[in-house]
């Protein structure tokens, strides 16, 4: 937790006060280090998920459906950062705040997605079978993650191509790239922390009524 | 047990695959219509109605910005085709020359009249003193 907090903070800091600004967008490309980092983890939360659901459905690790059920809330509100910071981001760049193109609106899917699954998982009162139908519902939401990722590829959006690519490399600065690597990787440990600390929650209400946790209470 | 194991791993890759075939169906479908804008030559090709308001995408031609009074005129080129776009009101700050746009507005009499315009960022991210360096 302390090590994703001081990682996030230091690619902030660095990419909010010392890294340059950029030479057409003036300082508002700032908001990328909130707004990729978050979008990332949007869609890796959502991968997990799906391996969970694997787990859940066929090997039945009573587990993993609770951290689906876990993660899905730290989804939502990451979602939630990546599509508003996207907002605020449109609104000088673009002049629109919201269009309609293949990569927000498969975006605002996957919002909907982690809305959804927790829905359907609290909609019922056998939990165990919450949980079951809960995975389906992952499984079937996975397709839409590769959507997200090639959409910018496949159709003409408003949205810009990927700047950071395993095979092309990087058309970000390298005074820029730094800090935001930092970014996302604080991200992601915030997110693991924000997650297991959720998770640690979800389980002993849960398991409220087994030896284990009346043990410890 | 371990053949309900392998039961079950069949029934999740077959939902995955039936989950991704009617989502590649739709997808397929729709195709270019999941497109945000046309390009010039599309928009030419598909020969819009006069006054049915679409969206046109493309770069603002190198040196076809001309401003009277409020209103901008310029060029939207796909390098193939050209259409001159005229829009009154206020230019996003991105809106420059060699720079992409996406524009929302009617085509008629080879005007398209933009009501709005969106600037296209690029993913390509420098400080402005690299840019100053690189050759345009």
């Amino acid at each position: 937790m302390f090590l994703g907090f001081s990682c996030l903070a230091m690619g902030w800091i660095w990419g909010l006060a010392f890294a340059p600004e950029d030479a057409i967008q003036g300082n508002s490309y700032r908001i990328i280090f909130l707004h990729v980092p978050a979008s990332i983890m949007a869609q890796l939360i959502y991968f997990f998920m799906s391996i969970c659901a694997l787990m859940h459905l066929v090997w039945r690790v009573k587990l993993a459906a609770y951290l689906i059920k876990s993660a899905a809330p730290v989804g939502v509100l990451i979602t939630f950062i990546a599509l508003f910071s996207g907002s605020i981001w449109g609104i000088p760049t673009w002049g629109t705040w919201w269009q309609w193109d293949a990569r927000i609106t498969s975006t605002l899917i996957l919002f909907i997605m982690y809305l959804g699954i927790i829905t359907l998982h609290s909609s019922f009162s056998n939990a165990e079978k919450a949980d079951r139908l809960m995975s389906i519902l992952v499984v079937v939401g996975v397709v839409n993650i590769p959507i997200i990722k090639k959409s910018v590829d496949w159709w003409s959006t408003l949205h810009q191509p990927a700047s950071i690519s395993i095979s092309d490399g990087a058309s970000i600065d390298p005074s820029m790239l730094y800090p935001l690597t930092i970014s996302i990787f604080g991200m992601a440990l915030t997110m693991i922390a924000l997650g297991i600390l959720v998770s640690k929650l979800y389980i002993l209400t849960r398991e409220k009524n087994k030896k284990w946790v009346q043990s410890h209470v | 047990m371990l053949r309900n194991r392998k039961k079950r791993l069949q029934k999740f890759f077959i939902i995955i695959l039936l989950s991704a075939l009617g989502t590649s169906l739709v997808l397929f479908s729709l195709n270019s219509k999941l497109d945000l804008f046309y390009s010039p030559s599309e928009m030419l090709a598909a020969e819009i109605k006069p006054g049915y308001r679409i969206k046109l995408g493309g770069m603002v031609e190198i040196g076809s910005i001309q401003r009277e009074g409020t209103t901008i005129f310029f060029v939207v080129t796909d390098f193939e085709a050209k259409v001159p776009v005229s829009f009154e009101g206020v230019a996003p700050d991105l809106f420059k020359e060699n720079s992409g746009v996406v524009a929302l507005g009617y085509y008629s009499d080879g005007l398209f009249v933009a009501e709005q315009i969106f600037a296209k960022h690029d993913e390509n991210y420098m400080p402005p003193e690299l840019a100053r360096q690189e050759p345009k």
